[in-house]
Parts: structure tokens; sequence; C-alpha cells
């Protein structure tokens, strides 16, 4: 069924051009039927490309090897779950996954916000169906997804690092967070086009933003997880260039719903906002780029392509568009308040984002800069890990601390009585947490003690905004204790859903500066019987197992774990050799101690045929907060997402009032 | 082949009806023009904005200094002006409530 696919994405490619040509002329001479037509272009683009994918996903079910990307990217002995992710392990499919989720998100927020934003959509439509047409474009006309030739009797089956189960998932989460972007971009696009500054784009993209932003969290960690296992090198984030390409648009949109929140209560900041939306969706244009066109070598980068030249154009036009556009409605952008003190919730969230901006150009640079050489000078130049760990440090710290310090700062301004009164409490805790740390000797490393000084600052900061909230909650209503707590944070859920996301980012900084800044590790050639000791561990490797799986053969150094002279059982650390791929993959062995957070993980570097092995070891110490922050922020994203029908009620009361949610 | 291609056909042709429907639904519709908010539902929803952001700031500011996180000084000193936006985005509010309620007796 190539044909079909090929002809849904050309229908496509037709309705998102007609959305971009109808949406901007009915928007421009305000034609309301043609607007909906534009409208209704969109949601059927989704359609289309719903119909090209299930014809892709058939194909690879199928082994249907007359499809080229089929036998490129599976074979016949792939496991199933393999075979479907296999979807967006080509680029190709990865393109056209970008199509189906951002056509969706473009019909669901046409149908969420027609009404509330009527005037807007109208202008979000061309925006939006402009994104669309360029992919629409590139999977009809240069990369497709549906090229055939005489079916092979295999496939070549999918690169050994995709076939893990993070990669199931960690994908589509992070194309989830890139084409969420596309989002807020397009209703700050449509707002400035339609010259309506007020707060409603926002409004409507807020949970779009938020929700893009957690699918991007969430789908670093899992990449974070997937290079721990699979890569093998002992880490979890290396800054590859394909890393800090999901990396930039977190911390830019990280920045946007900060600041955000200034226009919100202020109704200050509306061109820096505007600014880092066009930043944040500029950095997922640059990520997808810089993953899918094979300009940078990265271990998460499985592909080269011609499409780089097509998506440097784009990201040239779309920030030359954006801008001029910011510049021309720079008028109707001014700010009517100012900051009142430099001591005030506000100027927190300023101070956290120039760090969050500084943070992310910095990267930028990093990434770009051997790019740029090579470009220039014809000679490859890498920027190191040292550069990152550098402004990490400068900017990451004092961002840490600013995470307990907004908290406990009024809107407006702050006396220093105030502050005394919010600060005592966290300040002690802090201070006295650094001192028995001190005590400990995590003097060791003078970063990672700040790292977690100032993490019980915010831990407390958090805690002490809790308790306070609860016990005011219940002097006013009444009730039980748990029932103050469920009040407080059901009526304030962007408030306290936030703190809770702060909290997540604590757990992954004190497993970040644990596991790198007090790690330990051995190496050494293990004949059977032969023993390595690592920190309290004591590593024997017992013997050599080779066995079949479902697509390779596996060989694993079984190393029997003592800690204290107790046993703790076996790990196994070997190689697996995929037949169809005949590619040779490292398979970590991981013992996790969830009491402490810790990791014993052991690497078989060489496997000799006379049955030695080369073994490589670290101690990680609380390396299993990273993991667990991932699900803290979960839940805070959630408590922030969830609908707040009093919220509802007032905004719809709003929009009526002033008959701007009437019939399209 | 020729199944692929009639199911496409019929992809285009239910995507063609899609977005000739507003034109289907309405043929002769006697009002085409998108409904766009004016100056007065601009001005009125600035002052919503305003009078919602005021209020909201005074319910935060309430919040923080039952729990202690705003002294009672810097309390006293930012609850009036608070109020006081609160309070003249309402009267604006209901002066033009008033005022467009009065305009179809007047005419």
């Amino acid at each position: 069924m190539p044909e079909l696919g090929r002809a849904a994405l050309v229908v496509t490619l037709g309705l998102a051009l007609y959305a971009v040509v109808a949406g901007a002329w009915a928007a421009h001479t305000r034609r309301r039927r043609l607007a909906l037509s534009a409208q209704n272009a969109l949601i059927g683009a989704f359609g289309a490309t719903l119909v090209a994918s299930a014809v892709l996903l058939v194909a690879l079910v199928r082994n249907d090897f007359s499809f080229v990307y089929a036998a490129a990217h599976t074979s016949r002995a792939l496991p199933t779950g393999y075979t479907i992710s296999a979807f967006w392990g080509g680029q190709e499919g990865s393109l056209l996954l970008w199509l189906l989720i951002l056509t969706g998100y473009a019909a669901g927020a046409v149908l969420l916000n027609r009404r509330a934003a009527r005037d807007l959509i109208a202008w979000v439509v061309p925006v939006l169906g402009g994104i669309a047409l360029f992919f629409a474009f590139l999977v009809v006309a240069v990369a497709s997804p549906f090229a055939t030739q005489v079916a092979p009797l295999d496939g070549r089956g999918l690169n050994p690092s995709l076939q893990n189960p993070y990669m199931m998932a960690h994908p589509p989460l992070l194309y989830l967070g890139y084409v969420g972007l596309a989002v807020p971009f397009a209703f700050a696009m449509g707002a400035l086009l339609a010259r309506r500054t007020d707060e409603r784009w926002i409004v409507s993209t807020r949970r779009w933003t938020l929700v893009a932003w957690t699918a991007l969290g969430v789908g670093q960690l899992l990449g974070a997880h997937w290079a721990y296992e699979e890569v093998g090198w002992g880490g979890y984030y290396a800054w590859d260039p394909v890393e800090n390409a999901a990396l930039m648009p977190w911390l830019a949109a990280t920045a946007f719903l900060h600041s955000v929140m200034i226009q919100e209560k202020r109704g200050m900041l509306k061109v820096w906002n505007v600014l880092l939306v066009v930043l944040a969706f500029t950095l997922s244009l640059f990520g997808t780029f810089l993953t899918r066109s094979g300009i940078v070598s990265s271990i998460h980068s499985f592909t080269q392509s011609s499409i780089g030249p097509w998506f440097l154009a784009f990201i040239c036009l779309v920030v030359a568009s954006s801008l001029a556009l910011v510049f021309s409605r720079l008028p109707i952008l001014r700010a009517r308040s100012r900051l009142e003190s430099l001591v005030s919730r506000e100027a927190t969230f300023l101070y956290n984002n120039l760090l969050l901006v500084a943070l992310t150009l910095t990267i930028l640079w990093g990434v770009a800069y051997p790019i740029l050489h090579e470009a220039v000078y014809g000679e490859q130049r890498l920027v190191g890990q040292g550069y990152y760990n550098f402004f990490l440090r400068v900017f990451g710290l004092p961002l840490l601390l600013l995470m307990g310090l907004g908290p406990l700062v009024a809107w407006r301004r702050a006396s220093l009585r105030s502050l005394a009164l919010s600060f005592t409490w966290p300040f002690g805790a802090a201070l006295a947490t650094g001192l028995v740390l001190l005590a400990l000797g995590a003097g060791s490393s003078i970063p990672g003690l700040i790292a977690y000084t100032f993490s019980a600052f915010v831990l407390a900061s958090i805690a002490s905004e809790f308790a306070r909230g609860t016990r005011a909650r219940r002097a006013l209503a009444g009730g039980t204790w748990p029932r103050a707590f469920s009040d407080l944070v059901g009526r304030n859920r962007r408030r306290y859903g936030g703190y809770v996301v702060h909290a997540a980012i604590v757990l992954l900084a004190i497993g970040v500066a644990g596991s790198s800044a007090y790690d330990t590790v051995r190496e050494g050639e293990l004949a059977p019987g032969q023993a390595l000791e690592v920190g309290d561990y004591r590593l024997t490797y017992v013997r050599l197992e080779e066995r079949p799986a479902a697509n390779a053969t596996e060989v694993r150094a079984i190393v029997g774990v003592e800690r204290a002279g107790r046993g703790l059982g076996t790990v196994e650390a070997g190689k697996n050799a995929y037949t169809a791929e005949q590619q040779v993959s490292n398979e970590v062995g991981i013992r996790s101690d969830l009491v402490t957070g810790e990791d014993l993980f052991v690497i078989a570097e060489q496997v000799n045929p006379d049955g030695t092995v080369y073994l490589r070891v670290f101690v990680k110490p609380l390396v299993n907060l990273i993991w667990a922050a991932g699900f803290v922020f979960l839940l805070g994203a959630l408590i922030t997402l969830w609908p707040d029908a009093r919220e509802q009620r007032r905004l719809a009361l709003r929009y009526s009032r002033a008959g701007v949610a009437t019939r399209s | 082949m020729t199944l692929s291609l009639l199911l496409g056909g019929l992809l285009a042709a239910a995507c063609v009806v899609l977005v000739a429907l507003p034109y289907l639904r309405e043929p002769a519709a006697t009002e085409d023009l998108l409904d766009v908010p004016g100056e007065l539902e601009r001005r009125q929803l600035e002052l919503s904005e305003v009078r919602d952001r005021a209020l909201a700031a005074l319910k935060e500011l309430e919040l923080d200094h039952r729990t202690g996180k705003v002294a009672d000084e810097d309390y006293r000193s930012l609850v009036g002006p608070l109020r006081r936006e609160a309070a003249e985005a309402l009267r604006a509010l209901e002066l033009r409530a008033g005022s467009a309620k009065r305009v179809p007796t007047d005419v």
C-alpha cells in the first residue's frame, strides 16, 4: 500500500498549503467561512497524516520489505516492540512522526480554542499550517518513508543501540516536546499578527506549553537512562550535541514558564516572553536539525542525510520572520508597570530567566562552535566536557539557590523584616547540612558541597512553604491537617505543583552531584576466580556464559558481589552480537541499592578468547535519585496541569463579558 | 495498487468535503465577517485583565501574610494600592456595563 501512504502525504501537503494561503487571506480580509475552512484543513491534515502513519506501521509490522524504510530498519528476527519503534528509528519515519504530532497538536489547538480566541485562531492557523507545510514537503519530496524496491529476503535490522525498551518511549516523548513548542510559538505569532497583546495567547497555550515541557523533560530523563544502560561508558549525560539539542529548548521553555507568570501577575515582560517562545521553538527545530541532518557526529544521531540545507533554510526563515514581526509590534508590547524592587518575587524570576538564557546560549555556542569552525577553517574542533561543566556550575548553582529564594520572597517588594521571617529556618537548615557534610568529608568536592548545601536550602524552603500554607489554610477553614493540605494544593495548583517540580530538580541535582563528584572507579583484567575491590565492594569474576537470544548471541561475565563480607548475589556484564545487523553492543551490569540510591555499575570492556575479561567498575552514590526525580517531576507537572474549574469559570466569564467568546 | 489509489481518492474527497463544510453548511450566509473584537471589547478585556490581576495579587498577598511570609508593615503598604487598583478596574467595568445598558433606551 505505499501508494496510499504517498497519496495521504500529498493530501496533507495540499491541506497545509491551503491552511497557509486561505487562512492568511481569511484572517486578513476577515472572512468567517474561509477561516473555518482553513481550520478544517488543519484537522483534515491530521487525519491524512494518521492514514500515512498507519500505512507505514502496517508495513513495518508485516515485514513488508518492498518498503525501503522497512527493509532498512527492521528484520524478521526483530521483536515486535522494536519493529514498532523502528517507526522513529530512521530519518523518514522520524519526520513523519514530527508531522503526525504537529498536525495532531494543531487540530487539538484549533478545536479547543476556536471559541475563546477566535480572532487569534484565524492567524494561528496559517502559522501552524506553514510549519506543517515544511514537514509535509520534506516527507513528500525529500525523504519519503514510502520509497519502494524489489523486496529482499530479509531486512537489515534495527541499530542495536535502539533495541532497548527506553527507545520505545524516549524519541516519541522528545518529539511531543519539540513539536509541542510549535503551539505557543504559533499563538504568540498569531497574537502579534492580529495585534492582540492581551493575555489570551498565554491562557490558550499555558497547558500546551506545560505538556510539551513535561514531555521534553521526561523524554530527556528516559534518554539519560537509556545512555546509562545501553551506551555503557558509565555515565548518563555526556554533553553530546544531540543531548544538548533536547536540553536547550527545555531550558528556554523553563525560562518562559517562569517569565510568563510576571506577565500574568504584573503585565510586564511582553517582548521578553515572545522572544523566549521564538527561542524555544527555534531551538526545537535546531535540535531536530542536529539529530536528523547528520551534521554532527553523535552516539544519538543515527543518520546521514541531505535534509540539512532545507532545515537550515527553514530555521533562518522562522528566525528572520518572527524577529521582524516582534520588532514591528514593539509599540503595542510596551509594559505599563515597572519592577518596583530588586528584592521581590518578580526580580528573582528575572534573575532566574537571565541565568537560564545564559546557560542555554552557552550550550548553544558549545554546540555551534565546532560546526562553524569546520565550515570556516575546514578542520574539526571539539568542545570538551570541561567547558560545559564549568558553565553548569557558574549558572546552575545560582539557579539552584534561586529555586529556594524565589518562593520565600513576596511579589512587588519585600522588607528585611519579611525576609528574616521567611529565611530563618531554611537558612539554618542549609547551614547545618553544609557543616555536617563538611564534617563527613564531603569537602573533597567544593561544587558538590555547595550543591548539597543549596539543595538543603531549597528543600527546607519548599517544606516551609507547604507547612506554613497548610497551617494557614487550617486556621482559616478548619478541618483536619490532610484536608487543609489537599485544599491548599487544590486551590493553588500552579504554585504548589511548581514547588513539587522544584523538589524534583533538587533530587536531580543531588543525584548528579553525588554520582559525578563522589563516584569511585576501578578497572582490571580478571581470570575466573580473581577479584577486584571498588569502594566497599568486592567483585569476583565467576565464569563466562554464552547464550542465544531472539536476534542476538549474548556473552556474559558472571560476577559475584560482596559488601563488608556479605554476599549480594551476582551481576552480569558482557556483549551482544546481533546477527542481522552484524554489530556488537556493550551490555552493562547494574546493581542498584534502592535504600542508599547507590549503583554498582560493571562494564565488560573486553571479553578475551582465553576466558579473561577486562572490567571497569563504578560505584555511583545517589545516582538513583536522578531517576526518582523523574517521577516527582511528573507528579509536580500533573498537579500544575490539572484543570482548575474555578479558574476556567473565571476565564469563561471574563471572555464572555468582554464579548470575545461567542460563536466563531 | 487500484485499491490504494481508490482509498487515496476517497481520503482526498473526504478532506475536500471537510474543507468545504463551512460553505456547504451555510451556502448563502448573510453575515460572513469574522467576528473580531472591536475597540470597546478590547478595552473591556483589558480592564477585566487588570481587575483579575489585582484580585489575584490580593489573594496571594493575603495568603503570604497569613503564612507569615509578609510582615505586617509590608502587608499594610502593599494591600492599599492593590485594593485601589482592583476597585478602579471594577468601577470602570461597572461604568461600561451601565452605559452599555443605557444605550438601547437612549436610542
